[in-house]
Parts: structure tokens; sequence; C-alpha cells
């Protein structure tokens, strides 16, 4: 008789003892309580992500830019970003400064991956100063091959026409609400649809390379301000 | 600019090279860069201590004394230094804001004395980071409070020339004003302890008699008790109305916690007046009596600390809250637990779930009724940790709540809790300014550009003096830079005013005298191209070649003599000008052309924004890109 009781009561208690352990190993596994001191740090992410750029010497002969130049440069650049290199997020963050009254993470996101030459996700002080010789130094048929490859946006030498009108949306978000005359939903449309009338000789509904710089060249106005960013620096 | 971006500048300048392919119209010209000084050192001298920095870091924030010309009255020519006469220690954490763009606040430093150094070198506070602000926010506060006690001193100064009303509600909420205030705060005091002993008394049976049984005092002498809760009520009435007489705003004092609980201590008797005959609801105004309880809440006028503790309560909420809904938790769980221990044992009180839930309740908060005892060994096992458990949870917020009443009683903060709440959105607003006014300060520029030109025509030489440019070069470049973005895309920046306005006029213009506004919006994007234009060598119009349109809200119609001609050219767009005097009509203007920009020198581009002129007070201008006027 005895055996039974304990029996049935055992089993309860078993049963109950495991039920309770699973709960607290459930917690455990929500991090809502832990046992050892080791798993808090985990979490402590230490962003030791730190680069130095080549020397004075290497940029002075790869960009187009006097040794006081670079320097000015990159006091300015390390100054923002002590660690040496940009992430996206920080970049779109400046890049939004500029432009209080409209959004401009859209078109930051491409200027990002256009001087992000080598698609590491970062922006470093290379990468930087490269891309500002070739824009403020370079030749006006390198501007042209750099603004190309910033509204190609899947680097593939073709802009078609979503393309340019994702490029064009993110230049007029970049105006926001209070605009005048007020900004509607086809004025990005049109604006591309007079972009590619305009580039796209032989209407085969992309631009290349060739044409956009052809194009280009022989438009004065384009010309013209190309040249207005010569003494920036 | 607000944040030390400057760095950056350079290079969203040179980015925007890639708005050149698609931009619709020219881009304006660059400004030059006249300066072309090398970066220098600059040597501070703040009462001995010598700092140094470039020139270029402190130009960054060209609004503070700093980075603007105001430190050239400091400068000293001898020692080619910028002296300041002031606190050195207080002074590396401003030049620190100009270095990394962050404003902190060093902890040892007074607060009064932080202030002044900031004002002084012309920061303001709210730039204060936020690993900073809560800090500073706190010792501020303090600092107020302390100020706040040397005058309450001086608070109760009878003002002159105060109305019936506002000396009856003086007198009523501070009591110790005058001597009818204290009289009637005490009287009123009296009358509530009445009614609560009155209320508690009838309840208390009060000995039997021959013919009745034992009965509660109310019953037995029911008119005297009736007498009593009428006076009081009476009292109560006669104090609520004179309140709501007296208050300032009638409609948030009937609002308040205090009305409401004074509206509830006497309606229960005036509705017992009016179903005394009744029988059917004699059961709900039993009910109703209970309402009579919150008399004693009134007392809380009388008493700083009652408020206090129920301020706390409620500014404790989210700890409560924690408390309540932890217990929760841990009460199913372990009456659960309890339920299927104890299922095995006979005769077991614990017959449900929600039957169990009374022994975890009456454990945890560790009263033991021993109505309901556990008897299997696991059911014991689990009441004792359900026991222990029931201390640590219920321990863990009450000293927050008690700390948090301490904290309050002793410094009696409920009117600062509320002021906080308003500088907290002022603080942003603040902030919120200061960044937009850069947005502001293009759009000002714009004007102020404009003006500048518009007098360069014209060739006043003391108006352009009067117009002195005081934008830094820095700023000028980052206007360049929205400048060409307008281009790019042929829309313009406008302020929210504006913008509200055009919406406005947009759905105003149904009429059939369609301005020639929706006309050229229509078009606008073709519209400031310069390879289109066509003057007409009839019109006395230059290359300016732009249409004002004024709204004019007087009587007065300045219309130009010779732009009616050009309505008439224009007779398909159905324009007309609305002559009635005192609506609102649109005229068109042309502005003097100057005869030194010859029409055929499209190619000059002149950094010609649409030209805002403010010919009056009266008229407000709207200017208008105008297109198919000229291609006539």
């Amino acid at each position: 008789m005895l055996s039974v009781i304990w029996e049935t009561e055992g089993l309860q208690t078993v049963g109950i003892v495991l039920l309770v352990f699973a709960s607290i190993k459930l917690l455990h596994m929500l991090g809502l309580i832990s046992f050892s001191e080791d798993s808090i740090e985990d979490e402590l992410e230490l962003s030791t992500v730190r680069h130095r750029p080549e020397g004075l010497e290497q940029l002075e002969a790869q960009t187009r830019f006097s040794r006081k130049e670079l320097q000015i440069l990159y006091r300015g650049f390390k100054n923002e970003c002590p660690s040496g290199v940009v992430n996206e997020d920080t970049f779109k963050e400046i890049y939004a400064q500029f432009f209080p009254q409209g959004d401009a993470s859209t078109y930051a996101h491409f200027l990002f991956n256009a001087f992000d030459t080598d698609h590491n996700g970062s922006l470093s002080f290379e990468d930087f100063v490269m891309g500002l010789s070739i824009l403020l130094r370079g030749t006006v048929q390198e501007k042209l091959n750099w603004a190309f490859n910033l509204y190609d946006i899947n680097k593939d030498g073709y802009i078609t026409k979503e393309e340019m009108l994702d490029i064009m949306k993110a230049i007029y978000d970049m105006m926001g609400k209070c605009t005048y005359p007020v900004l509607k939903e086809e004025t990005p449309r049109q604006h591309v649809e007079v972009f590619f009338q305009k580039m796209d000789k032989n209407k085969d509904g992309v631009v290349t390379i060739d044409e956009f710089i052809d194009c280009c060249q022989n438009d004065e106005n384009i010309m013209r301000s190309m040249h207005i960013f010569e003494n920036v620096l | 600019m607000a944040t030390g971006t400057a760095a950056w500048l350079p290079f969203a300048r040179a980015a925007a090279i890639g708005w050149m392919p698609v931009a619709s119209c020219p881009m304006p010209l660059a400004p030059r860069d006249n300066s072309k000084k090398k970066d220098e050192l600059i040597m501070l001298n703040v009462s001995g201590r010598r700092f140094q920095t470039w020139r270029t870091t402190l130009d960054r924030y060209p609004d503070t004394l700093l980075g603007s010309s105001e430190k050239d009255f400091f400068y000293n020519e001898e020692a080619k230094e910028y002296f300041f006469d002031r606190d050195p220690d207080v002074f590396r954490s401003i030049l620190n804001f100009y270095r990394t763009g962050k404003l902190h606040y060093p902890r040892q430093e007074c607060i009064s004395a932080y202030d002044e150094e900031l004002t002084f070198f012309g920061i303001i506070p709210e730039i204060i980071g936020d690993c900073c602000y809560e800090e500073y926010k706190d010792r501020k506060r303090e600092n107020l409070e302390r100020l706040q006690d040397d005058q309450e001193d001086n608070k109760d100064m009878k003002l002159p020339n105060m109305t019936i009303r506002e000396t009856m509600w003086r007198a009523f909420e501070n009591p110790h004003t005058s001597t009818m205030a204290l009289v009637f705060y005490y009287v009123t005091g009296f009358f509530i302890a009445i009614s609560v002993i009155t209320n508690v008394v009838e309840t208390v049976p009060c000995g039997a008699t021959p013919h009745h049984k034992n009965m509660p005092c109310g019953e037995r002498y029911t008119v005297a008790f009736f007498c009593m809760d009428t006076a009081c009520v009476m009292i109560f009435t006669v104090e609520y109305l004179l309140r709501l007489f007296a208050a300032p705003s009638r409609y948030r004092f009937m609002r308040s916690v205090m009305s409401i609980i004074d509206v509830v201590a006497i309606l229960p008797y005036y509705i017992g007046l009016v179903m005394s005959n009744n029988e059917d609801v004699s059961g709900a105004f039993v009910t109703l009596r209970v309402f009579r309880v919150f008399r004693i809440f009134k007392f809380s006028r009388h008493s700083q600390g009652l408020r206090i503790l129920g301020y706390t309560l409620k500014s404790c909420a989210s700890e409560l809250g924690f408390l309540l809904f932890s217990l929760t938790m841990a009460i199913i769980i372990f009456a659960t637990v309890m339920f299927y221990a104890e299922k095995g044992s006979s005769s077991s009180k614990f017959t449900s779930i929600p039957a169990s839930f009374w022994y975890t309740i009456v454990t945890m908060t560790t009263l033991g009724y021993g109505d309901m005892v556990p008897k299997t060994i696991a059911g014991k096992i689990f009441g004792s940790i359900c026991s222990l458990s029931g201390v640590l949870v219920i321990a863990l917020p009450v000293p927050v709540i008690v700390s948090n009443f301490s904290r309050i009683y002793h410094q009696n903060q409920r009117a600062d809790k509320r002021r906080a709440q308003k500088v907290q959105k002022t603080r942003q607003a603040r902030i919120r300014i200061a960044k937009s006014g850069s947005a502001n300060a293009f759009l000002a520029s714009k004007h102020h550009g404009l003006l500048n030109e518009l007098l360069e025509l014209t060739g006043t030489e003391e108006d352009e003096q009067k117009l002195i440019r005081n934008t830094s070069l820095l700023e000028s470049q980052h206007h360049h830079l929205l400048h060409c973005l307008e281009k790019t895309t042929a829309h313009e920046f406008v302020d929210e005013h504006m913008f509200e306005q055009n919406c406005l006029e947009e759905a105003l213009q149904s009429y059939p005298s369609r301005s020639p506004s929706v006309s050229s919006q229509g078009s606008c994007t073709i519209c400031c191209c310069g390879s289109r234009r066509h003057p007409d060598p009839r019109v006395p119009r230059g290359p300016l070649q732009e249409l004002s349109a004024l709204h004019i809200q007087s009587s007065q119609l300045a219309v130009h003599p010779s732009s009616r001609s050009n309505l008439n050219l224009r007779a398909e767009d159905g324009s007309r000008v609305n002559c009635k005097g005192g609506q609102v009509t649109t005229a068109i203007i042309s502005l003097p052309s100057p005869p030194s920009l010859a029409p055929h020198r499209e190619g000059r581009h002149h950094p010609h924004h649409p030209t805002t002129t403010t010919i009056s007070n009266v008229f407000r201008v709207k200017v208008q890109l105008l297109e198919k006027m000229l291609l006539k």
C-alpha cells in the first residue's frame, strides 16, 4: 500500500520538478536570468575596427592633391571619424545634415556605393580622397565616368530607366516637402523621360557609357557646370 | 551650421557633380573663396593658461563668440594672442566642444558658474550632449528650488486690487493668509471629521432595548444621525459651490481630483433624498452609502503629506505595475504547481487552481492564515519555495516606492515636475530651432541675396552698404550647394508658411479668372532654362524674364501699363485682372530691366534666383517663373 502511494506521489513529484527545471532553462535561454558571469560580456561588442591609411607619399602619388591639402583633408576626416572609417549609417547622418529639409538617406546610400570602390561596406580615407581627387582635380572624362558609375546602381555598364528613376527619386527626396512649385508624383518620372530622350541615342532603352559621355560633351550647360567646383579645396 | 560637419562640406560639394548631368537648369556660380590664407594656429590665453587650436576648428560654429569676429575684441596686439579673463577650467570643456562637436558638463563645476561661462561664449546649454544632460538638468533644478525657497517667503504679500473672487480663491488655496480663511479651514476640517465619525459610529451595535434586538446605533437614533448627516452635507455643498464660484478656471476646477472627491462625497445624500421612498432600489441605496467614506479623502486638502502620498503612488505607477504583474505571474505559477502536487492527496482543500490562488496569495505575503495547508511532501516543498519567493518579489519594488516618497516629501516637487516636462519640450524645440536655423538661414539668405542684386541693379550705393553680408564663407558655400540642388530639380525650397499658402491657393484657383500661376506651373520644368529665352524687344523686359504676381489685399492696384498689353497677348490663358477693390487679385508687374544686361547674353549666368521684391509691406509678393509669355 505504501509503495503505491510512494509511486504515485513520487511520479508526480518527479514530473513537477522536471517542469520547474524546464521553465528555468527556458528563462535562461530567453536571457532573463543568467547563471555565470561570462554570458554578460558576450553582449559587449568591442568594435576595434580601426584603420590607418597609407603613407602621405603614397597618397600624394595616387591622387592629385598636394601634401598640405592631404593634411587638411585627413585632419577633418579623422576628427569626424576617429576610427578612421565611415560606415554607411554615419555617412547618411553626415550627409543628411546638409539637407535639413528633405530626406537625404537614399541618395547618400547611392553616393556611398559610388565612393566605396572596393565594396567593403565602409569608407576609408583612401576611398574618400580618391573620390575627391577625381571630382575636384580630374579631367572632364573622369568626372563623367564617375557620374555614370553613380547612376549605374548595379554596375553593369548600362543605365536603365529604373535605375535612373531610383536616383531621380532620391534626389527629389532631398528637396523635402516644402518646395515651390509643389512636387508631384510624376515629376521624377518626367525628369527621367527628358533625360533618356536626351541621352539615349539609339533608343534601346538603356544608356551606355559612350552615349552618356558623348551626349554630355555636346551639352554646353553640363560642360560648364563640371567646372564649378574646381576651387573647392 | 549646427554641428561640426564643416570638414565634410567640400566632400558634399564635390559629390554635387553627380547632379550635373541630370540638371534641368544651369547651375549658379560658386561663391569665391577670397581668403587664401593658410590654416593657422590660434593662441588663446585664458587667465594665464594657454590653449592653441586651428583657426578652422573655431570657425565651425560661427554663431558663437570664438567662431565669429566678436573675438577680435579680445585680441592682444603685443602678444599676438586672444586674451580672455575667464575661468580656464571651464574653458577646457568649451574648447573641447569646438574640437569634438559635443559639449560636456564637468560634474565638479558649479552650475551657475558653468551657465555663465556658456552665456559668455555664446553657446546654448541645450547642446549639452546626452551623456551629461541629465546631470546638468538635475543640478539646475536643485538650484532653482533653492532660489524658490528663498522667494516663497515673499509670496504671501497681498496684491492690491484683487477682486472678491481672487481673494476667495487665495483664501481657499492658502489658509494662513487671513483669519477668515483659517476659520473656514478648521471648520471644514472639523465637519469632515464629524461626518466620518458619524458614518463609523452608526454601524456600531448600541445595545439591546426591550422591544428591539441588538441593532446598530444608526437604526436606533435615526433622526439624530440624519440631522448630523444633513448638517455636514450642507456645509460641504456650500464649500463646493463657493470654490466653484471662486475658481479662476471653472472647467479646470471641475476636472480636478479634489472637486470630483467633493462631488462624490455629497452626491449619495442627495440621491438618497430623492429615492428614499422607493423600496425596490433600497439595495442600491445601501451601496451608495459606501461612497460616503470618500469624505475622508477630503482630508487631503488639509494634509500635505496625504497629497504627497497620493502623488507618489501616481508617480510610482510603473513600479506598482511591475509589482502587480510579477505577483500575478508568481501566483499563477505556484497555484498551478500546488494544485497538481496536492491532487493526489485525499480531502485536499486545493480543489481547483483558482482555489489554490488564495493559498498562494496568503503564503507569498507571509500571512499564513492556515485555512489551507498542503499535506503531500511535494506540496510542502513547493509551499516553502512559494513563501520564500513571495518575500523576494514583494520586497523588490518597495524600496523604490519608499525612496520616491521621501524624495518627494522632502522636496515637494510636484510643480517642478510639471515645469520639467515643459522644459524638456522647450529643449527639443530650441535644438530643433537651432538646427532648422540652417534651413531658414538658406531661405533668409536667398531673400538677402536677391535684395542685394536688386540694389546692384538699381545702383543705390547706400542701400548696398546697408546689406552687408555677414554670412561666413562656410555658410555661403552651403547655400550654394542647396542652390545647385534647386537648379537640378527645378524646384525651390520654401518655408512651411509659404508652402501652406501655395497649397491653399492651388485649391482656390478654380474660378474662371485663372491666374497665370496655374499655367506656368505645368510647364515649370522647362521654364527656367535659359536656352528658350526670346525676349520681346517691344516690351521693356530684360533677360530677367520673370513674372511676379502680387496678391493685393488693399484696394490699390499697381498694374503696370505695359503689362496690360501682355495680358492681352496671353488671352488664351483667360487671365483677367479683377479690378474690384478689396479682394485678392493678381496683377502682373514687370521688373525694371537695366540696360546693361543685354538680352543676348544668355550665356552669362548671373546667380539669378527667382526674385523676391518687397515693394511695400502691404503687398505679399509671390514670385513665379514666366515662360509662355516670352515665347511669343
